[in-house]
């Protein structure tokens, strides 16, 4: 007990058959239940969100013949923020002869997510990470390729094998536009009805059963019921809790929270992966931070200076004066070392008052040695667009003068609950790609987003959906006063938003939200700090219902009201990952607390106590929120303390 | 520094819009143009007013949201660069931004600065694709690439569908949107079975959604933020031919 949360009942059933974990899938796909052709087309699925997996879950789903509806707030399926990803997308398909396998892959992954993960899902995943490959090859996907014209593979954030996919600095995006063409085929066949500039604002649940959403036309302000059989939430992270981070502007926490409050539990909120190689802030007009693939550090070598305050510019600093601190304390993985432990080695070094560049918030990345061992040429062909793009951005030229880098939020590997078949605890909702919390554990290995992503969407649902679809169609909801109830909450919930009419910014209640989630929320967490947080937080939501001034009205183009239901949502979402912080009294991957940590400074994880993943309850009257654990069994990955050392 | 805007102000698509000129005070050089607007915007609604209504999301140069005429230049005066990853310090303090949105008949202003750009999707919806079922994919490595095919393929695949060309074309043709993307598929292997549809089937639809010729004004290319290049149109030209006397 506690006052923050209570405890409830463990979750019983994961839905993961059981038996050797190689066969695992085949069987679940063969005992999945399956629908006949011809009624596929009466069936509808909503999928909210057009990024990696709802893209493809939308292409795939309506390539099977389901009838398909899919809701974006840009204004088309293609600018969906996997675009941004940049550095690849692992595989098994050992075209190294390294060594690489479905085994290791899954492997890794589960260790890398520091044995926080489920190991049937992480099999699978790496199991159709190679059938990902050849359908993005099938597309058209312009991998980089050797001069055989061989796919070229590449090592990545942490892995000793070179198993990771890429198409210059742009993977994210040459794989969205080929899930995007493939929703285009569909969308020029009928087969999926595309709604961009539309939100989804609250979920319909009729019976129990998931059974559509309503959405407003971002343009006109018109809001809509939306009826299906199933609904697909593919709608992203929520990395923008911290209004500073890597998503971008639009990234929202809003259908899954909806979703949420109606019953769908939200599993390991806290778990944020802090990217280590981020541009730093430069001033208060800050609005986002913009990510290095970490790809750079293959080649980059991280440094600061070794004496306490030293202001020279960094090619004035001798080689004897420069501590290369990852190569240091972790000589076997050095510059590679997995993202949680770079980004806390950089605070650390930059706590120890040794930072550089303003505010002292930064460290280097020197390309130096590559140009002298590569040459210019083969440093920009491998990563000419960053380099640009990092002088864009600051200004500096980091061919000529070290890059500076600092964590940034970049990734939640929490989200909604879900069970080996992707269906949250509400019958009739999927939850794909990094909306939900399965796969990575308290910790996302580099290039595995886009795995899951595509894995979920092309592969996964398509195989799950299935099983629940072959019991419908269900009845028509139009009538149901579940609907009406759902579109009277939306709407009340605008008109309160407009008619508030304070004093104060959305944005400024953001970004003030945004300081005390990365103050007492971020790399590092503590028992006071997050306690002192959850009062900041709850303070703070109460004057923003008192203070926030929303200028226009619903019936028009209105992007401060779009922004104000989003912020709303974060304040309760930010409690949440709080109140999770708080009960995770150990560290594990991405979350580090403070209390639980060895003599040496590394993170102390408790598996007697917390081998279990979090999945919270809403608590309906404003009270607290009620935990309940699945615990996590290790049959094939054993436990071990993660050293890179 | 301090700045003035004049900015293109348009309640809907139904109203005529007017420029409006407003004082920026205080902005720092390394604030991106979209910052600037933002600190704009956080006045504007503290004075009661209207905020500036703009496309953006990704803010990272990669995701085309963002689209906007600066100083009568699509994306602005820097070359190779997005409007997000525009930055102050390439103007002085004084100076006088115009800022307005893509003008083209197939990109209906929506509001301020923001335009409906869906008829780029219909052009995709026409061809721009490899039919593919998820399922039916060979062995990625059943068919190599010729690293010199794959390179100018992804070069032609980096076009992140902004609209830039279109704005800056005399008119307003979306020719060099619709090259990149037949040469990014007509040049893998993969894309050879629909190279010819393809090609006949988006400029169709290119044709169809409002937008005009191409007179090989050059415009889209200098202002493109992925440095798309002109060539690509002389090669969907060549496509077009071939494909036309094959039919």
């Amino acid at each position: 007990m506690s006052d923050y949360w209570n405890e409830g009942d463990p979750i019983a059933d994961t839905a993961a058959p059981d038996g050797p974990i190689e066969t695992r899938w085949e069987r679940r796909k063969f005992s999945a239940k399956l629908v006949n052709p011809a009624n596929r087309r009466k069936l509808t699925v909503i999928v909210v969100g057009t990024g990696l997996a709802g893209g493809s879950a939308a292409a795939t789903l309506a390539e099977a013949g389901y009838h398909v509806k899919s809701y974006c707030y840009q204004d088309s399926p293609r600018r969906a923020h996997s675009i941004a990803a940049q550095g690849g997308i692992n595989a098994a398909k050992n075209y190294r002869n390294d060594g690489d396998s479905i085994y290791r892959l899954f492997y890794d992954t589960v260790k890398g997510g520091d044995f926080r993960a489920r190991e049937s899902n992480v099999y699978r995943l790496a199991g159709v990470s190679v059938n990902i490959i050849d359908q993005c090859v099938a597309q058209g996907v312009p991998f980089a390729r050797e001069y055989g014209g061989l796919l070229d593979n590449r090592s990545f954030g942490g892995t000793q094998v070179s198993r990771t996919f890429y198409a210059r600095g742009q993977t994210g995006q040459q794989l969205l536009l080929g899930a995007y063409q493939a929703m285009e085929r569909q969308i020029g066949l009928g087969n999926i009805e595309m709604n961009a500039r539309h939100e989804m604002l609250e979920l319909i649940v009729v019976d129990g059963k998931a059974r559509g959403i309503v959405v407003r036309d971002m343009v006109t302000g018109e809001i809509t019921t939306e009826f299906a059989d199933a609904v697909v939430l593919a709608s992203g992270g929520y990395g923008n809790v911290f209004f500073l981070s890597t998503n971008a502007k639009g990234c929202n926490v809003t259908a899954s929270w909806r979703a949420h409050r109606k019953g769908a539990l939200f599993a390991n909120p806290c778990y944020t992966q802090i990217h280590p190689t981020c541009i730093p802030e430069s001033g208060t007009h800050q609005s986002k931070l913009t990510l290095m693939s970490e790809s750079l550090r293959n080649d980059g070598r991280v440094w600061v200076p070794l004496s306490v305050g030293d202001k020279r510019a960094p090619g004035d600093i001798p080689e004897d004066e420069r501590d290369y601190y990852l190569e240091r304390i972790y000589p076997a993985f050095g510059n590679l070392v997995p993202r949680d432990i770079a980004s806390r080695a950089a605070k650390n070094v930059c706590d120890e008052g040794r930072g550089v560049g303003p505010g002292g918030l930064g460290v280097y990345l020197d390309f130096a040695d590559a140009i002298g061992r590569l040459g210019r040429k083969a440093v920009e062909a491998k990563y000419g667009n960053l380099f640009e793009m990092y002088q864009r951005i600051t200004g500096e030229d980091p061919y000529e003068v070290p890059m500076r880098i600092y964590p940034a939020v970049h990734y939640t590997m929490g989200g909604l609950w879900v069970d080996y078949n992707l269906q949250s605890t509400i019958p009739g909702l999927f939850v794909i790609g990094e909306a939900n919390f399965s796969d990575h554990g308290a910790n996302r290995l580099g290039a595995s987003a886009l795995m899951q992503g595509l894995a979920d969407g092309y592969f996964v649902l398509p195989n799950t959906i299935n099983n629940y679809l072959a019991a419908g169609p269900f009845p028509d909801i139009s009538e149901n006063p579940a609907v009406a109830e759902a579109r009277a909450t939306v709407e009340e919930r605008i008109t309160k938003l407009l008619s508030i009419d304070g004093d104060r910014t959305v944005d400024s209640f953001h970004r003030e939200l945004g300081h005390i989630m990365w103050e007492y929320c971020g790399m590092e967490r503590t028992e006071e700090g997050l306690s002192k947080a959850i009062g900041l937080i709850r303070g703070l939501r109460d004057e923003f219902w008192q203070r926030v001034k929303v200028p226009g009205t619903g019936e028009q183009l209105n992007q401060n009201l779009e922004k104000a239901g989003r912020v709303a949502d974060f304040f309760e979402l930010a409690e949440l990952m709080c109140i999770d912080a708080l009960h995770r009294r150990e560290s594990c991957g991405g979350h580090f607390r403070a209390e639980s940590q060895t003599a040496d400074g590394e993170a102390l994880r408790h598996d007697d106590q917390f081998s279990y993943v979090a999945a919270w309850e809403y608590a309906t009257d404003g009270g607290k929120p009620t935990l309940h654990k699945e615990q996590l069994e290790f049959e094939y990955v054993h436990p071990s303390t993660r050293s890179y050392k | 520094m301090d700045i003035q805007v004049r900015v293109w102000r348009q309640p809907s698509s139904e109203d005529s819009g007017r420029m409006v000129t407003y004082d920026v005070k205080d902005i720092s050089p390394d604030a991106s143009f979209l910052e600037m607007l933002d600190v704009l915007n956080e006045k504007l609604i503290l004075d009661g007013d209207d905020p500036i209504a703009f496309d953006h999301d990704c803010r990272e140069g990669i995701c085309g949201m963002c689209s906007m005429v600066i100083d009568g230049v699509a994306h602005g005066p820097e070359r190779a660069t997005t409007t997000c990853q525009l930055h102050m310090r390439h103007f002085k303090d004084g100076d006088v931004i115009d800022v307005e949105p893509w003008r083209a008949a197939a990109f209906p202003v929506i509001k301020d600065l923001v335009v409906d750009r869906t008829a780029f999707d219909k052009i995709i919806q026409a061809g721009g694709y490899i039919t593919a079922p998820t399922g039916a994919a060979p062995e990625a490595h059943a068919t190599p690439v010729p690293k010199k095919d794959a390179d100018l393929a992804f070069e032609a695949a980096t076009c992140i569908g902004c609209g830039a060309c279109v704005a800056a074309c005399p008119n307003g043709s979306a020719m060099l949107f619709t090259a990149a993307k037949v040469a990014h598929l007509g040049l893998m292997p993969q894309g050879q079975p629909e190279r010819d549809t393809r090609v006949i089937d988006m400029l169709q639809a290119q044709d169809d959604a409002g937008f005009g010729g191409c007179t090989n004004a050059g415009e889209c290319t200098t202002v493109c933020p992925k440095g798309i290049p002109l060539t690509l149109i002389g090669r969907l030209n060549s496509d077009y031919r071939k494909a036309l006397r094959k039919k």
